[in-house]
């Protein structure tokens, strides 16, 4: 009987390790250990589905988004359901390195690496969908603001530029916090690499990093610094998202509670997907020692108080709906709990409200089986969310006449299907190539062990 | 098309010396007049865009190039002979300006009259000629879309010999030949088929040739004829008469399965009429509207009383109507009509002697039409609201008896020759007369047709009909005005006419329609003051004075007697023939428009179905697109089920129309073929049909999926007293909602629109004709599945009450042009913005396609090109308006109240140095309207027919809760008296009726 006492002991760094060893174990995944046949079988599929994605996008660009199930009234559907879910997937990577940091909780920083990749190609990703929706997608940059010879600008009361700003700044902030952290391990990296290319390669990155005290100092600001300026983008990024339907006039669009209920959502998909990865991770290169039962612990508690601010958002949207009087939400509410949508609404329940409280047992959360598979409940349950809250309130909005339905299109599912193949191949590239742990911090978490135990 | 050029040679060899001169003007294409100056390779790099310039030399040669495409681009080819524009200045110096050109176009023989615009020689749009009594000004569907069936790239393009390419002048040859053998048997085995001839000089040659040929045959059939209409009158009446009415005059009208407002001749001008003698500024003439229907019609839905029965018992109405206002009829005993709607109707035309009116449609047999004038002569209708005058149709037979005795005589072996000018009967004459194997038996058969068709498949000789566009003709409209038709583009693939035909038959010289229509005219008229005559009629689009006068008729008095007795035969499904409501009997199966436009009661877009009551559809478990074998006797056919509210219980309606084999690429495999099941004896309706459900699914294509305005503030619907009380309380300030949006600057024009619910007869006009205005593409079925449908305007239609028996509400939607538009302020690259004279402008060439906008419409009125609809097919580029931008795949588009007509007012009007006058911009909608319900104009302008219907304190604007601010309004449907709503047994939805008065 797993007790709740037994797992909040667990320590965030069980073995026996020394910063050397712990360096060692976490360099030898990128520079010594042979080729796991899991990553290789990894990334075969992935590949397959990444080229799904490229003849998806291919064919998209030929013939142009008919090829998706969007219609009248539905115009959006799939690609602005995909972003919607990337971004805020990314959104936990940031909490987890940033937020964690500032708040100095020692147990983010064996998941704060990955979790900040995770973040980076889940906007990458993001910031595709809603190019490639675009009926025009090669005028892409006119969103932009940029010197044109018309001096025309974009509309700046429209919140897709505001989007352009939210998730333009994410991106950048992310890369420099993600980057600026690697530093020292690129460093390390550099100095324990064999072959020529490869000290190149990572001495490039490294920017001639040396581990003198001024770079230590240095480094240690900056990093601070940015975290202190990646913090308020968990908050802000998908609020901006959030505002793209909070703005339109569409029944269950048009709330004020957006803002917050989308924020907890992507921290709600984004632990999911932490913990979607960090848990084959850790079983695929043994790093049961360094991510342990703890990590993974406070990763699911943290879901769980999410989960519970996303119930609550339903539970208002819903009061609101009637509270309101408004007969166009009253119908939209109704018409998503009843209506040709319904399977959806209630999926989004089950998955999202319902199997979470699962998390409430110290049981459930100290079993990896039981997490895993409600993580992908929970991957799943949110991108249906997202689903829901696009395709059933546009599907039938004010005037009855102009009803209509979405059906998704093969091409609809290559995508989403195919950009989950891009991300999973980014990410086996990166634990191969990168240190998928921080070396650096690690180190500093042996040491305060070490000194406590002294 | 070398055979084409080599005819056109051969022609042109014998035509007059004016036509050869002519000739050497003009040429067939762009690459004919490039071929001859300049070689081919020059050419081919003259259009590419990227060549590398070499010097001035290089830069020159390529500019006169240029020059001389432009020019030649420039030209296109009007026809041959003089043809008389209608309104402005001489064509020559019109470069960049439309043209127009008074001519008419047919439907079912009937004419209407039409303005043709043309754009450097193509003809790009029809509008209704205001001077002709069946137009003033509007049009129905079928006459828009006629501008697409002459681009229609799918035209029979050759003559054909056994299905193989051949010319004109060995068609001639073989034709010669024929008729040497034939003139000397006196015509003996020589059959011609035509349809109903209305054409004087068509029916002219015909009797000419009859006179010369004295043992020849004239046979007609068309698949919508009038054959009941004829008969009845020819037995009540003892002549064949045209019944033509007059809904200004009518207090009460009462119409048998009379689809006057959408199927008679003369529909547009009584849409007028009614709409007209039924709003609330005529103080309502027309009291109240009773109507039996069969099948639910545009013309029931404006009933006040609407009554469905199926159509055999429209008689027994018929029969009771007139037994009770003491005729002496024999009444079927068992009959079923409710007793209150009979009392009602029969107290009412009592009260009304002289004012009322019984109108009768096609689809019922002689009997009721005979009936109904018993009843119209007794309530002393006639010479009041009933008009009686000569036929339109020249030799008013009876059709069905008529390709009866043809069949007869093909199977006999007695036709030698048959020549088939224009119609289908391969795919549209009676099932029982298996046409298509008496064919066969006629070693000599020669069709004339726009189309490659069914008939011309199984045809000797095929010949392209030249179009109505493209040839000269001449035609009755329903009260006998003739307009001439005159050509405004010669035939683009060198198609003949009918006159062509038959003079060719007549072996006299060959020719051109122009002359033969002229010659005609010129008989009929003095010789010193034709040309006078010839050029005010062209001009004018009508020859002067040509409507028939009335006639003196006296009914027969033995009527009630002479009338077989009532039959009773009950307890069996009915099947209802009707014509489709876009694409009639199948002439219109490969046009696009109207294959797109959605049917206006079931919504329905590129197949017919077999429509059956809720009621029907629940005992027999039939859901919508479920696939049934409809059997009758040995025959069957399988179709899917639509329920249609208002159907009547026990019937079944088949559109015809649907199930081409040979209409062309967009006409082919869709819907099935109700003539399968049509014969003479059951042509209109049959009782005895069986539903056998297969199994099967068939996906149909309807652009509105609900039919009910759950409870909202949509249609506003007024009873009349609500109406009237409403307007005396004079206008109310209307409710400002408060915005935090600044007000938008402001100019000279404030475009506003405001439609009548109470005139809008939901007949789709105005889609087609914004579609022609606006160059919007079609998009195909699988498409409008999706709902993807590209319509600028549509026609939404809810229902009210119980389903089987619903009243049926219709909603033009444009682009509300919302001040406070929604869809501007999530542009994101400001592709939709506000021009100062307040029109919501989409700029296509800066629209990346985030569809933000549509998202944001509340009217959904926004449409997006998610693939390339416009296709690039040369024809039907020639069709499109040059004032309008064809849109590219990703664009967002909608409508922009006919900018580029507003932009050509406001021209003319600057260069006169003053505003634009009220009623000088008439949008594409409006300007077709068969009853006006659409007006435009100018808010700034305080004596503008816009603002004075925006005055009333019943204009409302569509979900003005959500403070868009619509520069569209709407004027509420009114409906009648109340007493007699609420005993006319309605149900539910009543919400709106309590809404809908400001102040």
């Amino acid at each position: 009987m797993v007790s709740e006492e037994s797992l909040s002991a667990t320590p965030v760094l069980a073995g026996h390790y020394s910063p050397a060893s712990i360096t060692d174990k976490i360099a030898d995944i990128v520079l010594e250990r042979p080729t796991h046949w899991g990553w290789v079988v990894g990334m075969a599929v992935c590949a397959a589905l990444t080229i799904v994605f490229l003849v998806a996008v291919s064919y998209l660009f030929a013939r142009g988004v008919g090829i998706w199930g969007v219609d009248q009234p539905v115009a959006w559907a799939f690609a602005i359901t995909n972003f919607v879910w990337w971004v805020g997937i990314g959104h936990a990577g940031t909490f987890i390195s940033a937020f964690l940091l500032l708040l100095r909780a020692s147990w983010r920083t064996s998941i704060n690496r990955f979790a900040e990749a995770m973040t980076i190609f889940a906007i990458a990703i993001a910031g595709l969908m809603p190019i490639l929706h675009l009926g025009r997608p090669w005028f892409f940059y006119w969103l932009i603001p940029y010197p044109d010879i018309m001096n025309l600008w974009p509309q700046w009361r429209s919140p897709l530029i505001w989007d352009i700003f939210a998730i333009g700044t994410y991106i950048i902030v992310s890369i420099l916090f993600w980057y600026t952290g690697l530093i020292p391990d690129l460093a390390t990296l550099r100095d324990r690499a064999a072959q020529r290319w490869k000290q190149l390669a990572y001495g490039l990155f490294a920017l001639g990093w040396r581990g003198e005290a001024r770079h230590w100092q240095r480094f240690d600001t900056a990093y601070l610094l940015l975290a202190g300026l990646a913090t308020p983008l968990v908050i802000s990024v998908h609020s901006v998202v959030s505002l793209d339907f909070a703005i339109g006039n569409t029944p269950g669009w048009h709330s004020t509670i957006f803002p917050p209920y989308f924020v907890a959502g992507a921290l709600f998909s984004g632990f999911a997907m932490a913990l979607t990865i960090c848990i084959p991770l850790r079983a695929v290169f043994g790093l049961k020692e360094l991510i342990t039962a703890r990590h993974l612990d406070n990763i699911a508690k943290l879901a769980l108080l999410c989960g519970l601010v996303v119930a609550y958002s339903y539970m208002s949207e819903l009061f609101m709906a009637f509270y309101s009087a408004d007969p166009y939400a009253i119908y939209m509410t109704l018409n998503r709990i009843e209506g040709p949508y319904a399977p959806v609404y209630w999926a989004v329940i089950l998955c999202n409200v319902a199997v979470p409280q699962a998390l409430w047992f110290a049981k459930v959360r100290a079993s990896v089986l039981s997490l895993f598979a409600i993580a992908l409940v929970i991957n799943v349950g949110m991108w249906l969310e997202r689903f829901m809250i696009i395709v059933t309130s546009l599907h039938r909005d004010f005037l009855p006449s102009a009803w209509g339905m979405f059906y998704p299109t093969v091409w609809d599912v290559a995508t989403l299907v195919g950009s989950l193949g891009v991300f999973a191949l980014l990410f086996l590239l990166f634990v191969r190539f990168l240190p998928a742990i921080s070396m650096s911090e690690m180190r500093k978490l042996t040491r305060k062990k070490t000194l406590r135990r002294s | 098309m070398p055979t084409d050029a080599d005819e056109k040679a051969a022609a042109s060899a014998a035509a007059t010396q004016t036509t050869q001169r002519a000739q050497q003007r003009f040429w067939r294409s762009i690459e004919d007049l490039v071929d001859a100056a300049h070689p081919a390779p020059m050419r081919s790099s003259m259009l590419s865009i990227d060549i590398p310039l070499h010097g001035r030399r290089e830069f020159m040669k390529l500019m006169a190039a240029s020059l001389a495409l432009t020019g030649a681009s420039g030209c296109s080819r009007p026809p041959l002979e003089k043809i008389v524009p209608y309104v402005h200045g001489p064509a020559q110096s019109s470069y960049g300006k439309p043209v127009f050109f008074a001519s008419a176009v047919a439907r079912d023989g009937y004419g209407t009259g039409v303005l043709v615009e043309t754009n450097m020689g193509r003809p790009t749009k029809i509008e209704g000629n205001p001077s002709h009594p069946a137009s003033l000004g509007a049009t129905d569907i079928f006459a828009q879309a006629s501008v697409l069936e002459l681009w229609d790239p799918d035209r029979s393009k050759v003559v054909r010999q056994a299905n193989a390419i051949s010319t004109w002048r060995s068609f001639l040859t073989a034709l010669s030949e024929r008729m040497r053998a034939l003139k000397q048997r006196h015509g003996e085995g020589l059959c011609l088929l035509t349809e109903s001839v209305t054409s004087p000089t068509l029916y002219a040659q015909l009797q000419t040739l009859l006179e010369r040929l004295p043992k020849a045959h004239w046979h007609q059939y068309q698949a919508l004829n009038r054959d009941a209409a004829y008969d009845g009158a020819r037995f009540a009446l003892g002549r064949s008469v045209e019944t033509r009415y007059r809904l200004d005059r009518a207090r009460i009208v009462v119409a048998l399965d009379a689809d006057f407002l959408d199927g008679l001749p003369g529909s547009v001008r009584y849409a007028r009429d009614f709409v007209a003698a039924r709003s609330l500024q005529s103080n309502s003439t027309l009291h109240r509207f009773y109507a039996v229907e069969s099948t639910p019609s545009l013309t029931g839905a404006q009933a006040d009383r609407r009554l469905a029965l199926p159509a055999r018992q429209v008689e027994d109405v018929a029969r009771a109507l007139a037994a009770r206002l003491g005729l002496g009829v024999a009444v079927e005993a068992s009959t079923s009509i409710p007793a209150d709607w009979l009392d009602a109707a029969v107290a009412d035309l009592v009260a009304q002697r002289g004012q009322c009116l019984v109108i009768v449609g096609e689809r019922q047999p002689a009997t009721v039409h005979a009936l109904a004038h018993a009843i119209n002569a007794m309530l002393g209708n006639v010479g009041s609201t009933v008009v009686y005058t000569a036929p339109v149709v020249a030799s008013p037979i009876n059709q069905l008896a008529s390709v009866s005795t043809l069949g007869t005589a093909m199977r006999a072996g007695e036709v030698d020759s048959l020549l088939m000018i224009g119609g289908n009967p391969a795919y549209d004459a009676p099932a029982d007369l298996d046409f298509v194997a008496a064919l066969e038996r006629v070693p000599f058969k020669v069709h004339l047709g726009l189309y490659d068709d069914e008939t011309a498949a199984r045809s000797d000789w095929h010949v392209p009909a030249a179009h109505a566009l493209e040839t000269w003709s001449d035609v009755r409209a329903f009260d006998g005005t003739i307009s001439i038709q005159q050509p405004c583009i010669a035939p683009l693939y060198g198609g003949k006419s009918a006159h062509e035909l038959l003079s060719a038959l007549l072996g006299d010289a060959p020719d051109s329609a122009h002359d033969i229509v002229r010659a005609h005219w010129q008989a009929q008229r003095r010789a010193d003051d034709f040309s006078a005559f010839w050029q005010q009629t062209l001009h004018q689009g009508l020859v002067a004075d040509s409507a028939f006068s009335p006639i003196e008729v006296s009914l027969r008095r033995d009527l009630g007697a002479a009338l077989a007795p009532p039959s009773a035969r009950r307890g069996e499904i009915e099947l209802i023939f009707c014509s489709d409501p876009t694409i009639g009997d199948g002439r219109y199966a490969n046009n696009a428009w109207l294959q797109e436009l959605p049917k206006p009661l079931t919504k329905l877009t590129w197949d017919n179905a077999a429509l059956v009551a809720p009621a029907l559809a629940q005992r027999l478990q039939l859901a919508n697109e479920d696939v049934v074998e409809l059997r009758l006797a040995n025959r069957a056919v399988k179709a899917p089920v639509w329920i249609t509210p208002g159907q009547p219980d026990h019937t079944v309606t088949v559109a015809l129309g649907y199930g081409r084999s040979r209409a062309g690429s967009v006409g082919n495999a869709h819907g099935f073929n109700a003539n399968a099941l049509r014969t003479s004896t059951g042509f209109w309706f049959t009782g005895g049909v069986e539903l056998v459900k297969t199994g099967q699914r068939y996906a149909l294509a309807s652009t509105q999926g609900h039919d009910t305005m759950a409870g909202r503030d949509i249609v506003r619907v007024l009873s009349r007293e609500e109406a009237i009380a409403c307007k005396d309380r004079g206008p109310g300030a209307k409710d400002t909602l408060f915005t935090l949006y600044r007000a938008l600057p402001t100019s000279e024009y404030a475009w506003a629109m405001s439609i009548d619910l109470n005139a809008c007869i939901g007949c789709g006009a105005c889609t087609v004709a914004c579609q022609a205005e606006n160059n919007i593409p079609v998009v195909g079925k699988a498409e409008v599945r999706r709902g993807r449908e590209m319509h600028w305007i549509r026609v939404d239609r809810y229902y009210q009450g119980a389903p089987g028996t619903p009243r049926t509400l219709f909603m033009p939607v444009p682009c509300m042009q919302c001040e406070h538009a929604p869809c501007e302020v999530v542009c994101p690259v400001e592709a939709s913005v506000h021009d100062a004279q307040g029109i919501n402008v989409q700029v296509y060439n800066r629209c990346v396609g985030t569809r933000f906008c549509s998202n944001n419409c509340p009217y959904k009125v926004r449409r997006f090109n998610f693939l390339q609809y416009a296709q690039d097919v040369p024809t039907l580029n020639a069709q499109r308006n040059p004032q309008v931008t064809v849109r590219m795949r990703g664009v967002m588009e909608k409508c922009n109240y006919c900018l580029q007509r507003i932009t050509t007012a406001r021209i003319a009007a600057d260069k006169e140095d003053r505003r634009i006058r009220d009623g000088e911009v008439v949008t594409a909608c409006q300007a077709v309207c068969p009853t006006g319900a659409i007006v435009f104009g100018d808010l700034n302008d305080a004596g503008s027919a816009v603002n004075q219907r925006k005055a009333s304190p019943l204009d409302y604007a569509l979900l003005a809760e959500l403070n868009t601010r619509p520069r569209t309004t709407y004027l509420p449907k009114i409906i009648g008296a109340a007493r007699e709503i609420d005993r006319s047994g309605r149900a539910g939805d009543a919400a709106p009726l309590a809404r809908g008065c400001h102040g």
